[in-house]
């Protein structure tokens, strides 16, 4: 697309792993809203989880009552109602957590399904102002990356910190219960374990923004060097090109090293401080339990209780930057969907090749040879014929820089005009404002007298069919993508159009004809036969007003001149604006206008034009360079 | 949103190597093949489990030191073997803390020693493909293969050489100890580890295609999210918004469904691990609880029974998951060896006793005789029947439709292709005779898909002499008819040029791209439609330039406009891979009617 002014900005790159929510508050609330009608099941499966936790707790804690049974008191009468208790609390456990797992999984798909339900739906009503602005990459990131992550919060990181939590503090309780003095002792351990843990996590994350960088840079080559690897080869330059590469793969080596150092070294250090922690309890155990003051069925439900005690730090504190980094993704999503939508203000409607101009609409203005016929209620009804007109019109994509300075023209139903000018001179401007893509600053456009801010959008676009310098194919098959010009449009109408736009021939020769797959954007066509399909898509249309933006561009000459039978059957009885690099395909229009920066500089019929010796004259005989 | 076209001249559509026929190479194959990789980080590769294996040792020895503590040292009231127990389990967990930390920092090193090498490799295959096999795998591919694939694979190998020792040492280790304490006991692992295994490979195997099956929505989802992002302008110009939204809500339900299917049923491995870990320690405390008051058991036994539970059952769940792991390395693993060991198709050819490769170009004659050339895996040729003889200094201009064959009969002369049939002569010697170097350095072409590289001005016209001057490359920018815009900038030839060169105008690139072949010197120059968006005057001083000043050089120049090749010596006409005329732009057009419609197209209204 050729909009040549208008930057993009707030591009997002890289990973998003870091950012923090910056409106915390109300991000929850509406996330909360997403789970309305699911907030007692939420209730219910956190509650679940929490129990699994607190059985675990108490089935550490039941280890001492039932080996004091068997140690002191030999008796198995005594420990089997014991054990019998902690069967039944271990299956609680497992049921609870299964449970548990079941409703969060439900939850976190059914609030994701619903995000992007609402994220989709939202985009679809954005203006195309909105998709100037934003890459498609940061979009897609919100669908993927954001929304995967809140679905990891809802159904893992949730459930781990509210299980970690219980588990620290049901185990604590349990501790004190037993040994205030060993588990002072406990908590000592624990927090140097913190700090450490801390320490390494803090140099982790610098490590993998380096690695990150270094990663980006490789990437970055390696696209460049693969998009150019044909002039590589071209100027022997493969030496070159290699010694590029290594010096920026030993940097990723170096980087990823690093960082991977730092992320793995975490487990054998918590593990191995915990069994330093594990070693003093189970001496001071010891001696406690010799000295009299403690018994063997405590030292080991203490011991396992200062195993348990330490490992879920590592785990919520992991948890936690995932919730944070999942709210921020929240965060975005609704960012998005707050995004204004087009606004759309338009009472006229279409009925019968009829504008409906309601009562307490402004009056259209009176064209002559258009009929305007007032009706009882006082609404007007306008015979719609594809009259355009451009009266002053000024637009600007980012405001403060004008792309299009005082333009007037007309096109009268059935006309064929013709755009003219360099790349970014403002041709494809002047035809987004037709099907208002884009509003403009002041000015109006009339079409059949009716300002176009005063029509249904749906149903302006009705009677436009565009025919766009940059084709996109959707994912179905040729006759699918024939038929997104009219949905119900019959088989033989698809192949009518097809045969129009003289497509009919290369569908013939696909492996399935008009049922072939088409893939990734229809790939697997050249640009050449995109360009066919599309316009055989308009023709389907049927519309009043055709826009063709450079329709012919990718065709060589000779094949455009075949096309050209079909394309003014196509454009026979419609009025038509076209943009066209190639002089050839402008010279039958009824009037040519030659627009640089913005402003038209010439207009006037091919005869006229080369007779005014102006810019025209030049680009055709050759004197200035289009592009 | 900038979308790059890709026009492969007719390259066979849609083939993409790696996505219907990559080979699935065997395990023992595959480690057989990538070893050599690991050349200058074997010592970390070895050292690494054995530092592991330690670890391991000392974690299986603190619930056996704890058995001491509690039956010789509570038990017989001893508090300094307490004491002495004690320390020694402090120092087992330092020493395990050592050799953990030691075996992650070797894991990593050579995990990614490893991953840096094959990358390396990996690109330096791709640098010496020929036009055929960058053909066959598409630059996407490529891309995610030097990238995602080797990253995968490299954390695979890491993963490998710590987890891969641990789990099953721990697994063995630990099963022997319990042994060792009490064989009666350990039968317990005899019902609980095949039940374990049992069902942990049941729910695996069925949760597999849901999750093939998941993944598959996944990429409609956002496949449906990319077409209508890079679509909007036609879904919003057909007014389609509500016909989309329905669209992507079956693809959204699906997921959904999908996911919930395939994530139901693995969340049940948690609940069963559990339930299996329970049942042992229920099993072996009631068991052992009885030992203990037929005094055939000691307390300390039990205990540390109870921990060899947790770490057995343990070492299998993470067996599960390094399986899965490895699975996902594989893929990566079979993906990368398959550009490696992609057979490159056009090599400089070898020295031998009774040939050298011919190091310099001759004189800059052409001749094409009788040359059928086809590309790899298409049904129809693309050239056929080809006999050309261009004399050294000749221009000679080509034309043809879209497809006609035109960058493929060029394409032959530096040997970016080989013929099918016949051969083609550069100098009177066939092109399959030089040393490639020398051949291409000789034939300078100006690609169709003109590309320059971030960085200057200087750097992009150092591609085609390295070590060029100032002063020379002055002189190819100005007959390039690029001089003027260059030095219009402050910067000159230090004018940043950005990827692909974005900065600069269609027209501009094309000079830029024709002054950096020029600096070639070469004897033969072509150029593939690489004027299309320079101005007729501009490229008509161009050519004017390559007349005068590059008279010795034979130039081959593709056109679409008539005007472009007007001037030349001789003007080829191809149709459907077939010459439809040769000779003098009167003889052709007089000859060819394809020449004339062609010329009739381009004129029409400008004599009027």
């Amino acid at each position: 697309m050729s909009r040549g002014q208008g930057g993009r900005q707030g591009e997002r790159r890289g990973p998003s792993r870091f950012q923090k929510p910056q409106h915390l508050g109300s991000t929850i609330r509406r996330l909360s809203r997403y789970l309305k009608g699911r907030l007692h099941l939420l209730f219910i499966g956190l509650v679940l989880m929490a129990a699994s936790s607190a059985a675990g707790v108490a089935a550490n804690a039941m280890l001492r009552p039932i080996i004091n049974a068997f140690v002191y008191e030999h008796s198995w009468q005594v420990a089997l109602p014991l054990l019998l208790q902690l069967v039944v609390i271990y299956l609680v456990a497992s049921l609870a957590q299964y449970i548990g797992s079941r409703v969060m999984v439900g939850i976190a798909q059914r609030t994701t399904h619903a995000l992007r339900r609402d994220l989709f739906d939202h985009l679809q009503q954005l203006p195309l102002s909105f998709y100037d602005a934003h890459s498609h990459g940061e979009l897609m990131s919100s669908f993927t990356n954001d929304i995967d992550n809140i679905n990891q919060a809802l159904d893992q990181s949730l459930v781990q910190i509210i299980m970690g939590t219980i588990t620290f503090v049901g185990t604590l309780v349990m501790m004190l219960l037993l040994s205030p003095l060993l588990t002072f002792f406990v908590v000592l351990m624990v927090i140097l374990m913190f700090l450490i843990v801390g320490r390494i996590m803090k140099h982790s994350a610098t490590n993998f923004r380096r690695q990150q960088a270094s990663l980006a840079g490789l990437n970055g080559y390696i696209e460049e060097m693969m998009e150019g690897q044909k002039v590589v080869k071209v100027f022997n330059r493969e030496a070159e090109t290699i010694e590029g590469f290594e010096g920026r793969n030993e940097e990723l080596r170096q980087a990823s090293t690093r960082a991977q150092v730092f992320a793995v070294v975490l487990f054998p250090i918590m593990g191995n401080l915990s069994y330093v922690q594990y070693a003093f309890t189970a001496m001071a155990g010891a001696v406690m339990t010799i000295r009299g003051i403690f018994d063997i069925g405590s030292v080991a439900s203490f011991l396992q209780f200062t195993r348990e005690f330490s490992r879920p730090i590592n785990q919520v504190s992991n948890q936690f930057n995932i919730l944070i980094s999942a709210l921020a993704g929240a965060e975005r999503v609704f960012r998005l969907m707050d995004v204004e939508p087009e606004i759309d203000e338009g009472r006229v409607t279409l009925a019968d090749g009829h504008w409906l101009v309601p009562a307490g609409a402004p009056a259209p203005v009176a064209i002559p040879g258009l009929e305007n016929e007032t009706r009882r209620d006082g609404s007007r009804r306008v015979r719609a014929k594809g009259d355009i007109r451009f009266e002053h019109v000024n637009f600007s994509y980012v405001p403060g820089t004008e792309v299009l300075h005082d333009i007037s023209l007309y096109a009268k139903p059935g006309q064929r005009i013709a755009f003219v000018g360099s790349t970014g001179a403002g041709k494809t401007t002047v035809t987004n404002l037709i099907n208002r893509f884009y509003d403009i600053d002041s000015g109006r456009i009339l079409i059949d007298g009716i300002d176009l801010r005063e029509i249904r959008k749906a149903d302006l676009r009705g009677v436009l069919g565009m025919v766009l310098q940059d084709i996109h194919l959707f994912e179905g098959t040729i006759a699918d993508n024939i038929r997104y010009g009219r949905l119900d449009a019959s088989d033989e109408e698809v192949r009518e159009a097809a045969r129009l736009a003289n497509a009919d021939g290369f569908i013939g020769h696909l492996p399935e004809g008009y049922n072939t797959m088409l893939t990734r954007d229809g790939s697997n066509l050249s640009q050449g036969q995109r360009q066919l399909l599309s316009i055989a898509r308009a023709a389907l249309a049927d519309p009043l007003i055709l826009v063709l933006d450079e329709a012919t561009s990718s065709v060589d000459t000779r094949t455009e001149a075949q096309i050209e039978q079909g394309m003014d059957q196509l454009m026979a009885g419609r009025t038509v604006f076209a943009i066209a690099h190639r002089l050839s395909t402008v010279r039958h229009s009824d009037a040519i206008l030659v627009i640089e920066d913005g402003v038209i500089i010439e207009r006037g019929d091919h005869d006229q034009l080369m007779e005014l010796g102006g810019r025209y004259y030049d680009l055709n005989i050759g004197t200035v360079e289009l592009d | 949103m900038k979308r790059r076209k890709r026009e492969i001249p007719s390259a066979a559509p849609g083939r993409e190597a790696g996505q219907d026929e990559l080979r699935r190479r065997s395990v023992s194959e595959t480690i057989g093949r990538l070893t050599p990789y690991m050349r200058g980080y074997r010592a970390a590769a070895v050292l690494c489990p054995v530092v592991m294996l330690i670890e391991v040792v000392t974690d299986v020895t603190i619930p056996l030191l704890m058995r001491e503590i509690v039956n010789r040292g509570i038990l017989a009231g001893d508090q300094q073997l307490v004491v002495r127990y004690g320390l020694l389990m402090i120092l087992s967990a330092i020493i395990g803390l050592v050799t953990g930390v030691a075996s992650a920092f070797l894991g990593a090193y050579a995990g990614f020693g490893f991953g840096a090498r094959i990358r390396d490799s990996l690109f330096t295959s791709i640098q010496r493909f020929s036009f055929r096999n960058l053909d066959r795998f598409s630059i996407p591919s490529l891309i995610t293969r030097l990238t995602n694939d080797v990253n995968n694979l490299a954390n695979t190998v890491m993963m490998l050489l710590r987890m891969g020792i641990r789990a099953p040492a721990m697994f063995v280790f630990a099963l022997v100890m319990a042994i060792r304490i009490d064989a009666e006991l350990a039968v317990v692992f005899a019902v609980a580890i095949p039940l374990l295994i049992v069902t942990v490979l049941m729910i695996m195997r069925r949760a597999h295609p849901r999750f093939v099956r998941m993944q598959s929505r996944v990429d409609r989802v956002n496949a449906r999210v990319q077409e209508n992002l890079a679509g909007i302008r036609v879904v919003k110009s057909f007014v389609r918004q509500d016909h989309e939204k329905e669209r992507f809500a079956e693809a959204n339900d699906d997921l959904r469904n999908s996911a919930f299917s395939a994530i139901s049923l693995v969340i049940i491995m948690g609940p069963i691990m559990s339930l299996v870990v329970s049942g042992c320690i229920v099993a072996i405390l009631w068991i052992g609880g009885l030992r203990i008051i037929d005094s055939t058991l000691l307390p300390g036994d039990l205990m540390s029974f109870v921990t060899y539970v947790g770490q057995i059952l343990f070492s299998l769940m993470m067996l599960s998951m390094l399986f899965l792991n490895f699975t996902r390395g594989k893929t990566s693993s079979d993906r990368i060896l398959e550009v490696i060991d992609t057979e490159v198709d056009i090599l400089s050819p070898e020295a031998k006793p009774d040939f050298t490769p011919v190091a310099r170009l001759g004189d800059a004659s052409i001749r094409f005789e009788a040359v059928r050339f086809r590309y790899h895996g298409n049904a129809r040729d693309a050239l056929e029947d080809i006999n050309l003889d261009i004399r050294p200094g000749e221009t000679i201009g080509i034309i043809g439709s879209t497809g006609s064959g035109k960058t493929s009969l060029i394409q032959l002369i530096p040997r970016l292709y080989d013929v099918t049939e016949g051969r083609v002569l550069v100098g009177g010697v066939d092109v399959r005779d030089y040393d490639l170097a020398a051949l291409r350095d000789g034939v300078a072409v100006v690609l169709q898909r003109n590309t320059l590289f971030s960085g200057t001005i200087r750097s992009n016209m150092l591609w085609g002499k390295s070590d060029a001057t100032d002063a020379e490359i002055e002189t190819a920018l100005r007959q390039a008819q690029a001089w003027d815009f260059v030095v219009a900038d402050p910067a000159g030839l230090d004018a940043a040029v950005e990827q692909e060169g974005t900065n600069y105008s269609g027209g501009q690139r094309q000079r830029l791209c024709i002054a950096r072949a020029l600096l070639k010197k070469p004897q033969v120059l072509i150029l593939d439609d690489s004027t299309s968006a320079v101005d007729m005057a501009t490229d008509a001083r161009i050519r004017r330039v390559f007349k005068s000043e590059l008279a010795g050089v034979t130039t081959l120049i593709i056109a679409q406009r008539i005007a472009s090749i007007e001037h030349a010596d001789r003007v080829l006409v191809l149709d459907d891979g077939r010459i439809d005329a040769f000779g003098s732009i009167a003889e052709v057009r007089e000859q060819s009617a394809i020449f004339r419609e062609i010329q009739e197209s381009q004129q029409r209204g400008i004599a009027s």
